[in-house]
C-alpha cells in the first residue's frame, strides 16, 4: 500500500512540540489565570504582581543566584519523583527521603570534619544518597513484596521521618550552647564552595551543588534511556505483565527505581545544609519534595523538562518572596497557591485541555495538508 | 481514685481529639469505598476550618459558620470529583493539589480580609460551639464511678462531639443497609457491574464525594469553631492524613475505623501527659515516638504484619467504559 492510497489512516500523530511544549504551557497559563483572579479578589493588580514576580526572580544578579539555588532543590526532587514515575510508582515521600538525606549529610559534616573538603564532599554525598535510599527502600520493599500501596506508605514515612528529625534535634544533635532545636554549625572547612567564591557575582546561596544537579540530570538521561537498568524500569512502568513475560522482575525494578529516587531526594540535604544552612535544622525540606511532583509532571519526566520546570518553581519561590515584600496585600503564601494551581492544572486536570488541543491541531494539520495537496 | 481520675481526664481528651478524626475518616470512607482515593481530606478540613471561622466571625453565629464550612468542603470535593471522575485525572495528584492550594489560599485570604497575620478574629459567644451540660449531670456527679463518668466524661462536650459519635452508626447504616450505600460499595469494587445495571458510575462517585465533603466540612468546622476559637494557619496539622491512616487501619469499615481514631487520639492524649515521665522498664519514651506511632502502626498493617488490609478493589482507577 502506498502513501497516497491510504484513505482511512491511523489518527494523525501529535508532534512532540504540542505534547511537550504547548499543552504544559496552556496548563501553566490556566494556573496563572486563576492565580490572577485570586490576586484580584484580595485587591491587588495581577499584572503588577506578575511584573514584580519576574523582576524579583530574574531582574538582577542576586535574584538570579537565589532563583538557581531554589532550582537546585527542585531538580533533585523532580528527578527523584520522575524516576519513580518511569517505573509506574508514585513517590510522594521525597520530603521524608530528603529529611533523612539531610541527616546523613549532617552526620558526616559534624563527625568527620577533620577530613579535607575534597573528601568530605564525596562522603557527604554518599551519606545523603544512602540515607535517602534506605528511607525509600522500606516502602519499595513493602510495595514489591507485600503489596502495600506505596502512596500511603510513603505518606506515612514522611511523618515518621519528621518525627525522627525532631527527635534527633531535640534529644541528640542539639547544640549544647543553644536553645532552639538545631545542631551546632558545621566547621567552615566542610562547607560547599559558593558560586561567588569563583566568579564575580553578588553573594548568594548558590553553590556548587547546582552543577552537581546538572550532572545528575545528564546521568539521569543516560540511565533511563541508554542503559539496561533504565530500560527495565521503563518496561515495568509501562506494563508489569509484559515485563514478567520478558523475564524482567517487577519487584527488583520497583526497589531499584525507588532506591535511586530516594538517593536523588536525599541530595536536597547537600544543597540546603552543607551548602547554605551549615547546620541541621527542622523543616529544612520546606515542601521541596511535594513540589518535586509538580516538577516531574510538568517536565514530563525528562531531564530537560525537569530543569525548565525546576527553574519555573525556583523563580516562583524567589520572585514570591519579592512579591510579599513589595505588595501590600500579598504575602508569601500566595506562592503556595500558585504552586498548588500548577499541580492541579498540569497534573490532575491534564486531560481537560488535551483532547481539545489535539483535536484543534488535527483540524489545523488536515486543512494544511489539504491546501498543500 | 487518683489513677481513675487521670484515666477519665485522658479519655475526655481522647474524645476531643478523636472527633475531627472520626468525621474525616468517615468522610474518607465514602470516597474510598466508591473507588476514589482521597488524600485531600487535609485540605478540605483546612478549607472548612477557615470558611467556618471566617463566616462565624462575620455573622456571629457558629451554625452559619458550620454551614459555610460544609459548603467550602463540598466545593473542594466537587473539584476533586471534576478532576478525577470527569477528566479521569490522577486521584493522588488531585488530592495533593487541593491540599497545597488550600494551605496557601487560607492564610492569603485571611491576611487580606482580616489582616491578622493569616488568622481569623477570636471567636466568642454565639460564634463558637459551647459545651453542653447533659441533663442531670450536676445531680449525678457525686454518685461514685457511674455518675462521675457521666458528668465528667460523657457530659460537657460541644454538639459536634456528640454528632461525631452519632455519625458512626448512621454512616454504617447508610453504607450497609441502604441502596445508596450498596451502590457506593459496588462502584468501588466493580464499577463495570454497576454500569451494566444501568447506574451511572460517574454520578455515584460524585454523590459519594459530596458526602465526603459534607462530613469533612463538619470536621474542619469543629477545629476552628468548637475545639479552637478561630482559624490559625495550618491548624489541621496533619489530621487529615491521620484520619486517612485511621481509615486504612480500620480496613475501610466504620466501626474498626472508629476504634482506630480513638486509639490514635488516645496516643495523642497520652503523649501530652507522658512528656518526660519515667516509666517502669522502658524509661522515658520520646514524645516523637508516640507521635509517629499511628503512622508506624498503619505501615505495619499495610505490610500485612498486623492483620490484613483489603482495600476496595477498583480504588484509584478512573472508570473508563470501553475497557
Amino acid at each position: 500500500m502506498t502513501e497516497g492510497s491510504v484513505k482511512f489512516a491511523a489518527p494523525l500523530k501529535i508532534p512532540g512540540w504540542v505534547n511537550y511544549a504547548l499543552i504544559p504551557f496552556i496548563n501553566l497559563l490556566a494556573a496563572l489565570l486563576i492565580s490572577g483572579i485570586v490576586i484580584l479578589i484580595i485587591g491587588d493588580s495581577p499584572i503588577v504582581a506578575l511584573k514584580v514576580l519576574i523582576y524579583g526572580a530574574f531582574g538582577y544578579p542576586e535574584a538570579v543566584g537565589y532563583t538557581l539555588y531554589y532550582t537546585t532543590n527542585f531538580i533533585f526532587t523532580g528527578l527523584a519523583v520522575a524516576i519513580a514515575f518511569h517505573c509506574g510508582l508514585f513517590n510522594i515521600g521525597a520530603e521524608g527521603q530528603a529529611a533523612l538525606g539531610g541527616i546523613g549529610v549532617s552526620l558526616v559534616c559534624l563527625y568527620f570534619d577533620n577530613l579535607p573538603l575534597w573528601l568530605v564532599i564525596p562522603f557527604a554525598m554518599t551519606a545523603a544518597a544512602i540515607f535517602g535510599a534506605a528511607w525509600a527502600y522500606i516502602p519499595a520493599y513493602l510495595q514489591a513484596k507485600r503489596g502495600s500501596h506505596i502512596v500511603i506508605t510513603t505518606i506515612m514515612f514522611n511523618f515518621i521521618a519528621a518525627s525522627i528529625l525532631t527527635y534527633l534535634l531535640v534529644e541528640v544533635l542539639i547544640d549544647p550552647n543553644g536553645q532552639s532545636p538545631e545542631s551546632r554549625h558545621f566547621i567552615e572547612s566542610t562547607w560547599l564552595p559558593y558560586f561567588h567564591d569563583f566568579i564575580a557575582m553578588p553573594s548568594t546561596p548558590l553553590n556548587i551543588s547546582f552543577v552537581y544537579a546538572l550532572v545528575l540530570s545528564a546521568g539521569f538521561y543516560f540511565l533511563v534511556w541508554h542503559t539496561r537498568w533504565g530500560y527495565e524500569i521503563r518496561v515495568v512502568g509501562q506494563n508489569e505483565t509484559a515485563a514478567r513475560y520478558a523475564g524482567i522482575s517487577p519487584s527488583k525494578n520497583i526497589i531499584l527505581a525507588m532506591v535511586i529516587s530516594g538517593a536523588l531526594a536525599g541530595f536536597v540535604g547537600i544543597n540546603e545544609l552543607q551548602g547554605v544552612q551549615h547546620r541541621l535544622i527542622l523543616d529544612f525540606t520546606g515542601g521541596y519534595g511535594f513540589v518535586g511532583i509538580a516538577v516531574a509532571l510538568m517536565g514530563r519526566n525528562h531531564p530537560i523538562g525537569i530543569f525548565l520546570a525546576a527553574l519555573l518553581f525556583g523563580a516562583l519561590y524567589q520572585g514570591g518572596s519579592e512579591l510579599a515584600f513589595e505588595m501590600k496585600s500579598i504575602n508569601k503564601e500566595m506562592v503556595i497557591v500558585i504552586q498548588g494551581l500548577i499541580i492541579l492544572f498540569s497534573g490532575a486536570l491534564e486531560h481537560m485541555f488535551r483532547p481539545k488541543i489535539e483535536a484543534a491541531y488535527r483540524r489545523f494539520a488536515t486543512t494544511q495538508t489539504a491546501e498543500a495537496g | 481514685m487518683e489513677t481513675f481520675h487521670i484515666i477519665i481526664l485522658l479519655l475526655d481528651a481522647t474524645f476531643r481529639v478523636a472527633t475531627p478524626l472520626v468525621l474525616a475518616a468517615l468522610a474518607g470512607m465514602f470516597s474510598e469505598r466508591a473507588g476514589v482515593v482521597d488524600i485531600g481530606l487535609e485540605g478540605k478540613m483546612l478549607g472548612a476550618a477557615f470558611a467556618a471561622a471566617a463566616v462565624a466571625a462575620v455573622s456571629g453565629s457558629a451554625w452559619v459558620g458550620l454551614g459555610a464550612g460544609i459548603l467550602a468542603s463540598i466545593a473542594l470535593s466537587l473539584l476533586h470529583a471534576y478532576a478525577c471522575v470527569t477528566h479521569k485525572g490522577n486521584q493522588v495528584v488531585s488530592g495533593m493539589a487541593i491540599n497545597i492550594v488550600v494551605a496557601g489560599l487560607t492564610p492569603t485570604l485571611g491576611y487580606a480580609w482580616f489582616s491578622m497575620g493569616g488568622q481569623t478574629p477570636h471567636l466568642g459567644g454565639d460564634a463558637r460551639f459551647k459545651s453542653i451540660t447533659l441533663p442531670f449531670a450536676e445531680a449525678v456527679h457525686d454518685i461514685p464511678v457511674i455518675g462521675y463518668i457521666y458528668a465528667e466524661l460523657i457530659s460537657n462536650h460541644n454538639i459536634i462531639v456528640y454528632l461525631a459519635a452519632a455519625a458512626v452508626p448512621i454512616c454504617a447504616w447508610i453504607l450497609y443497609k441502604t441502596r445508596f450505600g450498596l451502590r457506593v460499595r459496588a462502584v468501588g469494587e466493580n464499577p463495570h457491574a454497576v454500569d451494566t445495571a444501568g447506574i451511572s458510575v460517574d454520578w455515584m462517585r460524585y454523590k459519594a464525594l459530596m458526602v465526603t465533603g459534607f462530613l469533612c466540612g463538619i470536621a474542619g468546622s469543629y477545629l476552628s469553631t468548637a475545639h479552637g476559637a478561630g482559624f490559625i494557619r495550618d491548624m489541621t496539622a496533619g489530621k487529615g492524613y491521620l484520619a486517612l491512616a485511621a481509615l486504612i487501619f480500620g480496613k475501610w469499615r466504620p466501626v474498626p475505623t472508629l476504634f482506630a481514631c480513638l486509639l490514635f487520639a488516645f496516643t495523642d492524649a497520652v503523649q501530652a501527659r507522658l512528656q518526660g515521665v519515667e516509666l517502669p522498664i522502658v524509661g522515658v519514651i520520646p514524645v516523637q515516638f508516640i507521635q509517629a506511632l499511628p503512622y508506624i502502626l498503619t505501615v505495619l498493617l499495610l505490610a500485612g504484619f498486623v492483620g490484613k488490609a483489603n482495600p476496595p478493589k477498583s480504588i484509584g482507577e478512573p472508570y473508563i467504559k470501553e475497557r
